[in-house]
């Protein structure tokens, strides 16, 4: 087994300086009725290359969203990541360390830490940032429950336009928690009444914009009347690079603010592992899930970073903890934190401004398909469209000629016959006139 | 003892003579300092060409930020210097031997790292069309299949993101499965020695925890689970236990505490943290746990990162498996599908909800099925095998030197000692730790399980050579000597190697600067004005 360095030698030497007879020794504690006499049924050892050759057959079955034209969205995006962050994660004092609980010799990932909270509470325009969680979703659940710790209040109000997904995981998590969790209709356009449903047993109103179906949405009304009932906005966003080019939530009056890393640094991955971003105000850190890092100095007075306030976490606190997350998404961090280096705001504002304005030829193009409607008037890189079929049809039609057009919103939201037709299109940097062209004609085939 | 000088100057103490200049740049040599992006980069300058179309439109609705950013930015060979000087001041489990006790820090195959990149897992977006992965969904089903054998258990969620993602998962089930009886019961028991992750999970779930004591020999006191579980009858919703345990023990009575558990309606959570000890030994169906979650990163060895991601897939017991959360893939006669919501759900699958967005964490599934084929069911026993050797092996090298709690018995793939060794010494448990730091080594699991007082847990893997564990075994003892010498000096002050002394934790966490700002401007004096 090339992964093992003991030889048989080295085996029956050791068990003689440990002073047993055979290896089932040492495992004499488990009893003798459910320790396994033989192998497991698997197969055996494989080499290298039959690994390689048995996997790369199974990933040849997908179709990469690099090789065809691709629009597909609705919380993970498709971009291009520089090959410098890839090489960079690679290293093995990078890819190979563990949590660091030792300082002295983690300095490498407290100080990347440290970089990526401040490119957070600068990009959200918050006080505070975390030092990640697993992704924008569960990092939505773990607002939630901050909300109710910081307000003492258990009911939740999702907007019908926040991501299914993340209502559910929201949902799943507060049912199971004992509290209320009001979720309102799936919201296109953005014109739902969220304001009357905020009241003095609100823990928290949680609004995404760019919503889950594109649509831009103003926080500043929905922070004021939080506020006035002593409750929490919490702001969620799903394509970090919207915030290169639009207003910050930070400054349209967000308490906790959270969301996808993933489109920067990150691959898809068939959804995972992502990088969750929260921020918040700093009145709120103490009750923050989640590492810190912060700056401290050493005993020769040197400027260094440490993990921080873990009076709030699991290994101290147990069951008062403010979460039991223990690994988060480190090395995802990092490749948020180099690409972001790598753009820096003058690079993160022109990628943006690339993506909305493809995003706006992309909706020209698709408008001008007969039976298409197009249901967002403000939007970033995604929006939504209306199409005179129902829309899980036309996308398989469409992946039959080689284009990954969109999401349909039945997959997410299946039974709501109002939303059978309805499409979540996304537009990047990836993107060519030549794809837009052949999505839009091969569209107008498939609905003529 | 020769071994010992392996890799070491053959006279400890002959450069002291040596000339050390105080040098102008605070670098010393290879050690750089580095400041943050922040202090050296620019609004201006980005790594990236990016070529935007003048004659764009927006439809923004008047959302456009105004203000600046703030985000300083690179040329590339700027983040390549500065990322690749960061990371010379981590230790990795690719530069030397990781004792961490529970955290499992082994050997993590490059082929793995491969696989996880071709396009065809890397690059697949988890909504585009289901027809479109085939591949995806068979790589997820044939990694669940794997799990489910070494396990013996029926059913395998898969998409929780770590291992205390995984407990939540698990206890969710359990919760669900009670209210489908109708039951309500408020308790969850965790043995003291758990980890801390277990009580925060039940209690996140609104469970009070109540403790159960371990007996003298570290594992859990079957009467004092009698008697706990006699004292809140009916209403106990599950145990939470680890198996092998933190003190590096197999709970052997792990069969009747399951039908104690059982006989009280409750159901077994095992947290798999410590599978790898077992793989091919053992398997958990067979113990009578209901739910246990398996740590993809320890025992099937994907990178830790620095601190994640992880990956916490759980396999469930028959009782449990309809309560599976979305999403799965199910077998069908056409093959595999995927099960996203609830609408898709048959008889029988009552799924609780979702754990995450999406489908959990593919890129871990490869490095997991890459890492579990290349071992097979031979490889994966001998690993277990080899990993348990080694810490025994550890184990008889210092026990005659350092204190082992429960006797000179064997132990599992982690060794536990205890710091009685340095009663009477002036050295800490911290400072014997730091000190292992200026010795080449990432120092072991401290204080943790919080059971035994000083505790020190060491687990060297199945990835170390013999000649690794003689050259720690060795410069170990020799610690333990000098501090029983009363070289004290050696130890309070460690670490004096690394790229940083000791580190101000209180002074961080009493005043904490979490961000970088921009240092305020000094102010001008007359002189400097003139």
């Amino acid at each position: 087994m090339r992964y093992l360095p003991l030889n048989d030698t080295d085996r029956s030497d050791m068990l003689a300086r440990i002073g047993v007879n055979s290896i089932d020794d040492l495992f004499a504690d488990i009893p003798e009725n459910v320790r396994m006499k033989e192998l497991l049924d698997l197969p055996k050892r494989a080499s290298e290359m039959e690994v390689e050759r048995k996997l790369s057959a199974m990933a040849a079955k997908n179709t990469s969203a690099g090789s065809v034209p691709f629009f597909v969205g609705a919380g993970a995006y498709k971009h291009h990541v520089p090959a410098t962050v890839d090489h960079l994660i690679q290293r093995s004092e990078f890819l190979t360390s563990y949590t660091p609980y030792q300082p002295e010799i983690t300095q490498g990932t407290l100080q990347y830490l440290f970089e990526f909270q401040t490119q957070v509470a600068r990009l959200t325009a918050m006080d505070v940032a975390n030092a990640s969680m697993y992704d924008g979703s569960t990092g939505t659940g773990e607002a939630v429950l901050m909300a109710h710790r910081v307000t003492k209040r258990n009911k939740a109000v999702l907007s019908g336009g926040l991501h299914p997904q993340y209502r559910e995981v929201v949902e799943g998590l507060s049912n199971m928690a004992g509290d209320r969790v009001v979720s309102l209709p799936a919201d296109p356009t953005g014109t739902e009444d969220i304001l009357s449903q905020i009241d003095d047993e609100t823990s928290c109103v949680v609004v995404q914009s760019p919503s889950f179906y594109g649509q831009m949405i103003d926080l500043r009304p929905i922070a004021e009347k939080a506020h006035q009932h002593k409750a929490l906005l919490i702001a969620v966003f799903t394509e970090v690079v919207s915030l290169g080019l639009i207003e910050p939530p930070g400054t349209q009056g967000a308490d906790i603010v959270v969301g996808e890393g993933q489109s920067i640094g990150n691959g898809l991955n068939f959804g995972g592992p992502y990088v969750g971003l929260f921020a918040t105000r700093q009145k709120y850190v103490r009750q923050m899930p989640g590492r810190l890092c912060g700056e401290t100095v050493d005993a020769e007075g040197k400027r260094g970073y440490v993990l921080t306030l873990s009076t709030r976490e699991q290994h101290i606190r147990r069951d008062k903890a403010t979460s039991n997350i223990c690994t988060n998404s480190g090395l995802c961090c990092l490749a948020f934190t180099i690409h972001m280096s790598l753009l820096g705001q003058a690079g993160l504002t022109k990628l943006a401004r690339i993506n909305h304005g493809n995003a706006v030829k992309l909706k020209k193009l698709l408008a001008g398909v007969p039976g298409v409607e197009v249901l967002n008037s403000a939007y970033f890189n995604e929006f939504t469209i209306a199409l005179p079929k129902v829309a899980e049809d036309v996308v398989e039609e469409l992946a039959t000629r080689g284009i990954l057009a969109g999401v349909p919103v039945s997959r997410l939201e299946p039974g709501n016959k109002d939303l059978a037709n309805l499409l979540v299109v996304a537009s990047t940097e990836v993107n060519t006139d030549e794809d837009r062209a052949a999505f839009a004609g091969a569209l107008k085939e498939v609905l003529a | 003892m020769s071994m010992n000088t392996q890799g070491r100057p053959t006279k400890p103490g002959e450069a002291d003579g040596a000339f050390h200049p105080k040098t102008f740049t605070g670098n010393r040599g290879l050690d750089m300092e580095e400041p943050l992006i922040f202090e050296f980069g620019s609004l201006e300058t980005t790594g990236v060409d990016l070529d935007e179309d003048d004659g764009a439109e927006f439809e923004l609705g008047g959302f456009e930020r105004t203000a600046e950013i703030g985000l300083a930015g690179l040329a590339e060979p700027e983040a390549m210097r500065h990322y690749v000087r960061l990371s010379r001041n981590n230790y990795a489990i690719d530069s030397g031997l990781y004792p961490l006790g529970s955290c499992t820090m082994k050997h993590n195959p490059r082929l793995n790292e491969k696989m996880a990149r071709l396009p065809g897992f890397g690059d697949i977006h988890p909504l585009q069309p289901v027809s479109s992965v085939p591949g995806a969904l068979e790589l997820i089903d044939e990694l669940a299949h794997w799990l489910m054998v070494s396990t013996h258990m029926s059913a395998v969620a898969m998409s929780p993101k770590a291992g205390a993602h995984g407990e939540l998962c698990g206890m969710m089930a359990i919760k669900a499965a009670h209210t489908a009886a109708g039951r309500d019961p408020k308790i969850v028991l965790v043995p003291e020695s758990a980890h801390g992750t277990n009580p925060a999970t039940a209690a996140l779930l609104g469970y009070k925890v109540v403790n159960i004591d371990a007996k003298d020999d570290g594992t859990v006191d079957l009467g004092a689970l009698k008697s706990t579980i006699a004292e809140h009858e009916g209403n106990i919703a599950g145990i939470m236990l680890t198996n092998p345990n933190t003190c590096g023990l197999f709970e052997r009575e792990v069969k009747q505490i399951a039908d104690l558990i059982h006989a009280a309606d409750a159901y077994f959570y095992c947290d798999g943290a410590n599978f790898n000890a077992i793989v091919g030994k053992a398997r958990p169906g067979d113990l009578g746990v209901d739910a246990m979650h398996i740590n993809l990163h320890k025992t099937f060895s994907t990178p830790h990162g620095g601190g994640g991601p992880g990956s916490g897939p759980v396999v469930l017991s028959e009782r449990l498996a309809p309560y599976a959360p979305l999403p799965f893939i199910r077998r069908t006669n056409d093959g595999l599908e995927l099960v996203e919501t609830d609408a898709a759900t048959l008889d029988g699958e009552q799924p609780f909800g979702r754990m995450t967005a999406f489908h959990g964490q593919m890129g871990m599934y490869v490095r997991a099925l890459s890492y579990m084929m290349s071992h097979g069911s031979d490889g994966l026993k001998q690993a277990s095998e080899d990993a348990v050797l080694n810490a025994n092996y550890v184990r008889v090298g210092l026990q005659d030197l350092m204190s082992l709690p429960f006797g000179e018995r064997p132990c599992m793939h982690e060794v536990l000692f205890d710091d009685s060794f340095l009663k009477d010494t002036g050295v800490t448990t911290l400072d014997f730790a730091k000190a292992m730091i200026d010795e080449g080594y990432h120092p072991m699991t401290m204080y943790f399980p919080l059971v035994v007082h000083g505790a020190m847990l060491i687990e060297p893997t199945e990835s170390e050579s013999r000649a690794a564990l003689d050259l720690i075994v060795a410069t170990m003892r020799d610690l333990v000597m000098s501090a029983k010498r009363g070289e004290t000096d050696r130890f309070s002050g460690a670490p004096y190697l690394a790229p940083r002394r000791r580190l101000d934790e209180t002074g961080a966490a009493r005043k904490p600067v979490l961000k970088w700002s921009e240092p305020e401007p000094a102010e001008v004096t007359p002189a400097a004005a003139e």
